[in-house]
């Protein structure tokens, strides 16, 4: 089981109130990583949750390993889960969260101290159906088109990854095999007097060009690090979907319970049925309930209507609070990712450039040794 | 007739071309007359050439020179010979024979399908009766042309002709690509006859050129035929079991060690090509599939569509590059390689065909050395044998002079090519990006410059 270094963030500690003696660094797994991202999703289900990076490497193209225990999965996980730590550190509500602060100082009986919260009791296992569709009669607009982008986002780039993976496993073939000019240029010189030298030279530089080509993949799996991270980041965005949609429905719910509950009522005190109940049928066969009766039942039901009240009164303010609280989560969001997008394919295309740079350096001098032969 | 070389020295005025009479010629160093440069030709040449070839003189077997052909400008060594490459390159008219084979046309009979491939021929030669000739002709007719040309000069180099077909099954036969390969093989086959020294003045070749369907056909049945023609065959293969190379000079032996390493490298070297033009075809696949994606992703974005559709458009010039390059490659590199590739069968079998020669001289040496009488019979048998040797042993060595210097111009040229073809790959690659970035950063100046107005 591998487990990671966390460093203590300077930045943090003077932010939130912790009085505990600042810990310059201690243990944690991907476990317990995992553990805290599901304490700050379940605590703050209005917030767009950082991420954590992949569990297993997927969109690997051939040379690149999919072992868990490979040393440059392992250092790019390290990374990304570094950089986990950053969002949540520098996010303007997260940062103030005591658990995330003792995740990062307190070394012994963190888990504990999460499971106390009884956190998991918040979450909502419809949560987990992620194909469930709940009908809401009044869906908000805004999520809805939030909902149907993130699906969008996570598909294109998902695509977009794995083409990208290919067409990496392409070029390094086609980098490899100009190695292959090497070994053949180096034995035919030897057999040629006035082209041997140029032969020589050029096979040289031809391996220098297929040995290029590491680096600049190498390279590469940073810029496809920061595109996962907004892969996943698409998921967080349609939880916090997810989340209203539930809210919306539950709002529904109650509502249409409560009207129920008042139209019960309404008939028994009018003596008019309106709905069809069984209650009715039973006692229109079998005789009418005492008035005794029936102003009990009347007193229940507007005993349940207060309360249905006030809970779709408290109801509709969280959902109200969540609705403005989200937004303004979503548009900080929003902000991070163009940013974050745009230099990513910024730095992609320097990456680009780099690589034709080194290429016309070395057929360059390709060229000069061949026109010597 | 003459014969016309590239030599060191002060040019000479050109002499009148396509007319009779032979060109005088000091022993050394030789004026040469600027003109379709090929290499020197040798005495010994004459007895293998037709009785119209009687007065080719002779000159010096200077070789030091690169040779000037339809393919390959080469690179002057010394400044002499510089001055007359120059001369050569202003005045095109003095190469006085131009081929060109295009138009491939199937034509349906009741028995087959063939492909003809139109001739033309553009001289000013005198022993060409007319100045222009235009004439079809099949894959059949210049395989008869190569082993009369063989059979004609069994020690020089007679150029490649493309495969029968391919097994590779990267063309699927009698496709248009492979149509088009093959015609431009024959194309290079005959100009590379037009550039020799000697089998350009063939009869055979002039009859290829020239000749109507029928005429072809008609001359095609005199000759040895076939009995005589694998007679010999078999005289050949016994000869050559019996020897040859008991006596072989030392420069063959060189020659053959040569030859052997080349084979090998020049057959490695076509694979790797042949590999490195299937990796590109599979990049540029997978990359026509990369750039859409980018596209597609613009249209669910507002503030970063513009730097998504920007990468697309980067994307996609990358792939136009790379498919420039792959045909770069199929244009130039693959068919030179696979050329040589040939010419290394040819070679190995030039030098098999010299060995022969040589044990028949050997066997019939071994024979008298064992009886001392008949001896002045076969004295004179002998003597004719080892003239014969010798003008093969010359010929063989002056043609792979100059084949060397071929090889070594092409190459050069070849692979200069192929370094230059990447260069403008990079380089376009490079351009389509930058301009990317410097639209970014321009946008981020903007944005920059927007932030701080109140």
């Amino acid at each position: 089981m591998l487990k990671f270094v966390v460093l203590s963030f300077r930045a943090v500690e003077s932010q939130s109130e912790g009085q505990c003696a600042p810990v310059d660094s201690l243990w944690r797994r991907y476990s317990e990583f995992e553990l805290l991202r599901n304490y700050l999703s379940v605590t703050y289900p209005h917030i767009v949750v950082p991420p954590l990076p992949e569990k297993r490497a997927e969109f690997v193209w051939h040379k690149l390993s999919a072992d868990n225990m490979d040393p440059d999965f392992v250092e790019r996980r390290r990374i990304g889960l570094e950089n986990f730590l950053l969002r949540v550190a520098s996010h303007p509500v997260l940062c103030q969260d005591k658990i995330f602060y003792s995740f990062l100082t307190q070394e012994g009986g963190w888990k504990e101290m999460v499971n106390e919260t009884g956190f998991q009791l918040k979450a909502d296992s419809r949560l987990k159906a992620l194909n469930a569709t709940f009908r809401v009669k009044n869906p908000d607009k805004r999520f809805t088109e939030l909902k149907h982008y993130s699906d969008e986002l996570q598909s294109v780039i998902s695509h977009l990854l794995r083409v990208r993976a290919r067409v990496a496993d392409r070029l390094y073939g086609v980098y490899k095999v100009h190695g292959n000019y090497g070994r053949v240029f180096s034995e035919w010189s030897a057999i040629e007097k006035e082209m041997g030298d140029g032969l020589q030279s050029a096979g040289h530089h031809m391996d220098v060009y297929a040995a290029s080509i590491d680096d600049i993949l190498e390279e590469e799996e940073h810029y496809a690090d920061q595109l996962k991270e907004y892969l996943f980041y698409a998921e967080a965005l349609r939880a916090v979907c997810r989340k209203h949609e539930l809210m919306q429905y539950d709002l529904e719910m109650a509502a249409q319970d409560l009207t129920s509950k008042k139209q019960q009522c309404e008939e028994l005190a009018t003596g008019t049925v309106r709905t069809f109940s069984l209650k009715g049928m039973t006692s229109k066969l079998f005789g009418q309930e005492t008035p005794e009766q029936r102003e009990a039942k009347i007193k229940v039901l507007e005993e349940q209507i207060q309360e249905g009240e006030e809970q779709l009164k408290s109801k509709n303010l969280e959902g109200r609070d969540f609705v403005k609280s989200a937004w303004a989560d979503i548009e900080r969001f929003k902000e991070q990712k163009n940013h974050d997008l745009k230099e990513a394919l910024i730095s992609y295309a320097v990456m680009q450039i780099s690589m034709c740079k080194k290429g016309i350096q070395v057929w360059t001098n390709a060229k000069e040794c061949f026109s010597k032969m | 007739m003459e014969a016309e070389g590239r030599v060191p020295g002060p040019p000479l005025p050109p002499p009148s071309l396509g007319g009779g009479g032979g060109v005088e010629a000091d022993a050394d160093p030789p004026a040469g007359a600027p003109g379709a440069a090929r290499g020197p030709l040798l005495a010994a040449e004459v007895l293998a050439l037709d009785d119209e070839e009687d007065d080719l003189e002779v000159f010096s077997k200077d070789t030091s020179l690169a040779e000037v052909n339809s393919f390959s400008p080469s690179m002057p060594i010394s400044p002499s010979s510089m001055i007359n490459q120059y001369k050569f390159e202003d005045e095109p008219e003095l190469r006085d024979l131009f081929i060109t084979v295009d138009d491939p046309e199937s034509h349906i009979t009741a028995i087959e399908t063939c492909i003809t491939y139109r001739v033309v021929t553009k001289t000013s030669r005198g022993e060409f009766d007319s100045s222009e000739y235009e004439v079809r002709r099949r894959y059949q007719d210049f395989l008869w042309l190569k082993s009369k040309l063989e059979e004609a000069h069994p020690t020089l180099i007679i150029p490649p002709l493309p495969e029968k077909f391919i097994m590779k099954g990267m063309v699927e036969r009698f496709s248009d690509e492979f149509i088009e390969t093959r015609r431009k093989a024959l194309h290079k086959f005959l100009n590379r006859i037009a550039d020799h020294p000697t089998l350009t003045f063939n009869e055979d070749f002039k009859i290829f050129l020239t000749a109507q369907a029928w005429e072809l056909s008609s001359h095609k049945k005199q000759g040895p035929g076939l009995l005589s023609r694998m007679g010999q065959t078999v005289r050949a293969v016994a000869s050559s079991v019996r020897g040859g190379v008991k006596n072989r000079p030392e420069m063959f032996t060189e020659m053959n060690n040569y030859m052997e390493t080349f084979s090998q490298k020049i057959n490695v070297l076509d694979k790797i090509a042949h590999r490195i033009y299937k990796e590109e075809r599979e990049y540029f696949n997978e990359m026509k599939e990369y750039g859409p994606i980018h596209t597609l992703w613009s249209a669910s974005e507002e503030d970063i569509a513009d730097s998504l559709k920007g990468v697309a458009s980067c994307i996609d010039k990358c792939c136009k590059a790379t498919e420039k390059r792959m045909a770069g490659l199929s244009e130039n590199l693959l068919p030179i390689l696979h050329e040589y590739v040939l010419y290394s069968e040819i070679l190995m079998g030039v030098l098999k065909r010299r060995d022969q020669i040589q044990g028949e001289l050997d066997s019939k040496v071994d024979a008298l050395a064992n009886k001392k009488t008949e001896k002045d019979l076969f004295s004179e048998e002998i003597g004719k044998l080892e003239d014969k040797v010798e003008c093969a042993n010359n010929a063989l060595k002056a043609d792979w002079d100059r084949w060397k210097q071929n090889m070594q111009c092409d190459m050069r040229s070849t692979f200069t090519n192929v370094a230059e073809n990447n260069l403008r790959y990079y380089e376009e690659c490079l351009a389509a990006w930058e301009s990317f970035l410097a639209s970014q950063t321009v946008d981020l100046h903007v944005e920059e410059d927007s932030e701080d107005r109140p």
